[in-house]
């Protein structure tokens, strides 16, 4: 079923999300307490690239379709 | 142009911040412009691309510029065009093509030069109707007819050669009528035929001629012969006669026989005389009658000569030489009783003699004594002495004369005797010489006979070669007459048989027309009772058939039937049950239907495996369907990132729209927008027409369609099945109303 499609991709970015945020987040939060001094830009970096992935992540997902026939143009 | 560029560079220069940026951009903004008319009006594509592009470019860049130089271009690529064809017929005359494309002036040469191979050919073919016109000319001037031209010289000179022999041995052989002919028509040769003829008249004529002369040889021959003999021995017999004559005269005058035996001696003397005279008139008579008759043979002999045929001559040779004899035997016979009549004549000349002495003595006697006349020799009883005295000196008076006489006699003896004997040479040498003329006679004679006689025996020989030649070339001849006979007998057999078989042809052709025709009536008559005997069996077989019909038509309309029902066991939510069964079935009911069959194969593989939706179930479908839809509307190929998502999203949230609208019959560019079309999509749901539906929502693009498409493949399936199966039964209710029969 096509329209079930879109809902699993939506499930998957949000899936990936959340772990990229965690990990992030997390990364982020070890970086900045090991690293950094407890700064928070680490946090807010990490949590960020997280983020940052995931929406890309998740644009690659939804955009794939398109992407991949374009050979014949 | 320059001032206002001057003019720019001075508000450029002369004026503030804002003021600058804004005059840059429009500076930048009106050397974009020109650059692109500039470029516009070098490069005619790109001018066209603008125009095309911008929408009202066209009418600046005609301002500017003037109109696209669109016509020119196509005039030179048309003069460029209509330059090659002159150059390509040029070029190509021989191609097909460029034929078509021909002035008027080279179809008339075309005409011309095919007139000219025509003409030549034609020529031609009279020139060898005129060379077959002179052979057979040739050939029909009058000469033996051969077929062949190598042939025919050769043939005319023998034929010439023959004719130049035969007509030597024509002018040779025949009469001078016949020469004259031959003489009048020289170079014609007379028919086979003619010649044979004339040949065989010949022959006869000569044999006739042969015949006439040798009869008339024979005739004269035996006459002259008759005459000859009889000459001779009327000549022998004179001869006898003669002797016998002059012997008797001898022993008359030299004999002293008694007087009464004298008398008797006498008178047989006269007899003899008598028949000497007799026999000698005989001899001459016959003499004559010999003669005449060797003279008659000798012209009849001359005649034969003069008929010049050849067959004739021994017989006249053989004439000639008894002519020849019977003149030889004839003078030899006429000789002797010359020679014999001379004795006889000196003896009859010694008797005259005597006699004359006798009389004379007589007469002196009587002269001297007158008394006595009579037979003195009987009176010599009656004498007197006086009248014997007076003999006796009359006596001795003579004998004294006598002696005297005898003495002259002596003395004029030699001179006699020479005389005599010059005489005796003249008369010998006259003999002699009339001796040697009648023997020279006979010799040339002879000779002649000899030299005719060598003459006929060569002619013979030479008669003889010239017939074994004349025989070979006759020979030569039929061969080569048989030879065109042959000849002439295969060709007419040839036409004949040609005209035979073109006659039986005819009739081969007529009799089979004849029997064609008969045949087709016959078959016409025989088609019409089949065909209707095939007709009452057709109307039958169809009544079966129809009936037959009738059942599978019923079959099949009940499988369609059952095949329908299949389709409405559908459950809300999950598909049909699958339709191979009742598929398999129409196909059985139906395997003879090739309409039925393609439809019944036509039945989407899916529908067959799987079953299909159900509207309903369909329309449940759409509904959750549309949202979806609605929330990315906004989505498509240029725009997919994740913020229109955003976008679509909120767009969805925001944008209300009619949840059924009716759709218009044509749809126009606005009608496409997505929201429009699912309002559309679900009047036409709601109202049953799938169809419809499933056309709008086909009209989705980007992922709004992507995320439509199953759900349109099952409307597309459903529908599919659901058109066939209405074909199907359409069909069905058709066969089944078809094969009703009227009551």
């Amino acid at each position: 079923m096509s329209e079930k499609e879109l809902g699993q991709k939506w499930d998957r970015c949000l899936a990936d999300g959340v772990i990229k945020l965690g990990t992030g987040l997390g990364l982020g939060i070890v970086f900045s307490v090991v690293f950094f001094k407890r700064r928070t830009w680490p946090i807010t970096l990490g949590s960020g690239m997280g983020l940052g992935m995931a929406y890309a992540n998740c644009q690659t997902d939804l955009r794939l379709h398109y992407l991949v026939p374009k050979k014949d143009q | 142009m320059h001032k206002a560029i001057l003019v720019f560079l001075v508000v450029f220069f002369y004026s503030g911040g804002a003021a600058k940026v804004v005059t840059a951009g429009l500076m930048t903004v009106t050397g974009g412009i020109a650059g692109t008319i500039l470029y516009a009006k070098w490069d005619h594509k790109f001018r066209e691309t603008v125009e095309k592009n911008v929408p009202y470019s066209d009418r600046l860049l005609g301002l500017a510029l003037g109109p696209a130089p669109q016509e020119t271009g196509l005039s030179v690529k048309k003069q460029i065009e209509l330059a090659q064809p002159p150059s390509m017929m040029e070029k190509a005359m021989k191609v097909s093509k460029a034929k078509q494309e021909k002035k008027v002036k080279e179809t008339t040469e075309s005409p011309i030069e095919v007139a000219k191979p025509v003409q030549p050919a034609q020529s031609l073919e009279e020139a060898s109707t005129e060379v077959t016109h002179i052979i057979s000319a040739i050939s029909d001037v009058p000469s033996v007819p051969a077929p062949c031209d190598t042939e025919m010289t050769p043939v005319k000179e023998e034929c010439k050669e023959c004719h130049n022999h035969k007509v030597t041995a024509e002018t040779a052989a025949v009469s001078t009528e016949i020469e004259s002919v031959a003489a009048a028509e020289p170079l014609k040769e007379r028919p086979v035929e003619e010649v044979t003829a004339r040949l065989a008249q010949q022959d006869l004529d000569e044999q006739e001629i042969v015949a006439s002369v040798s009869g008339n040889l024979d005739d004269s021959l035996a006459s002259s012969a008759k005459a000859t003999l009889q000459a001779i021995g009327a000549q022998e017999a004179a001869l006898q006669a003669i002797a016998l004559h002059t012997q008797k005269l001898k022993e008359a005058m030299e004999a002293e026989v008694p007087p009464q035996e004298k008398s008797t001696q006498w008178k047989d003397l006269e007899a003899c005389l008598a028949n000497r005279a007799a026999a000698v008139n005989d001899a001459g008579t016959a003499l004559l009658k010999a003669n005449e008759a060797l003279d008659n043979l000798k012209s009849v002999i001359d005649k034969s000569k003069g008929r010049n045929v050849p067959a004739v001559r021994p017989l006249v040779l053989a004439a000639e030489e008894n002519l020849h004899k019977m003149v030889v035997d004839l003078d030899k016979v006429v000789n002797k009783v010359k020679s014999a009549e001379s004795e006889a004549k000196v003896v009859s000349q010694y008797s005259e003699l005597v006699n004359e002495a006798k009389l004379q003595f007589q007469r002196e006697v009587s002269s001297l004594t007158p008394e006595i006349q009579a037979n003195w020799k009987g009176l010599t009883g009656k004498l007197s002495t006086d009248d014997l005295n007076a003999l006796i000196a009359h006596a001795h008076r003579r004998i004294d004369q006598l002696n005297r006489e005898l003495a002259e006699q002596r003395v004029r003896e030699q001179i006699h005797i020479d005389a005599a004997l010059e005489q005796q040479k003249l008369e010998y040498l006259k003999s002699q010489e009339a001796a040697v003329n009648t023997s020279l006679q006979h010799i040339k004679e002879d000779a002649r006979l000899e030299q005719e006689r060598k003459l006929s025996e060569l002619r013979e020989v030479m008669e003889a070669e010239m017939r074994t030649q004349l025989r070979r070339q006759a020979a030569a001849h039929t061969d080569h007459v048989q030879d065109v006979l042959k000849v002439q007998e295969q060709e007419l057999k040839a036409e004949a048989e040609q005209v035979l078989s073109s006659k039986l042809l005819e009739q081969e052709t007529r009799q089979r027309q004849l029997s064609q025709e008969q045949l087709d009536n016959f078959t016409l008559d025989m088609n019409t009772a089949y065909a209707r005997l095939k007709g009452v069996e057709e109307a039958i077989d169809s009544h079966v058939v129809a009936e037959e019909e009738a059942r599978k038509a019923h079959q099949l309309w009940l499988s369609v039937e059952a095949l329908n029902y299949t389709l409405k066991t559908a459950e809300a939510g999950s598909p049909t049950k699958p339709l191979e069964v009742a598929a398999q079935a129409v196909r059985d009911s139906c395997h003879d239907n090739e309409f039925a069959l393609a439809l019944a194969s036509a039945l989407p593989e899916e529908s067959l495996q799987r079953g299909v939706y159900s509207e309903a179930s369909l329309r449940a479908r759409f509904y959750g369907l549309r949202s979806l839809v609605r929330r990315v509307a906004l989505i498509d190929e240029s725009h997919n990132s994740l913020y229109q998502y955003f976008l679509s999203y909120l767009q969805s949230a925001l944008l209300f729209e009619a949840k059924q609208e009716a759709p218009p019959t044509q749809l126009s560019g606005e009608d496409l927008d997505p929201f429009k079309l699912l309002s559309y999509a679900s009047y036409c749901l709601e109202h049953g027409d799938l169809e419809l539906a499933a056309k709008l929502v086909n009209q989705l693009t980007g992922e709004a369609r992507r995320v439509a498409e199953d759900w349109l493949n099952e409307a597309r399936l459903t529908l599919e099945t659901r058109q066939v199966v209405s074909l199907l039964s359409a069909y069905a209710n058709a066969v089944g109303l078809g094969t009703t029969q009227a009551p």
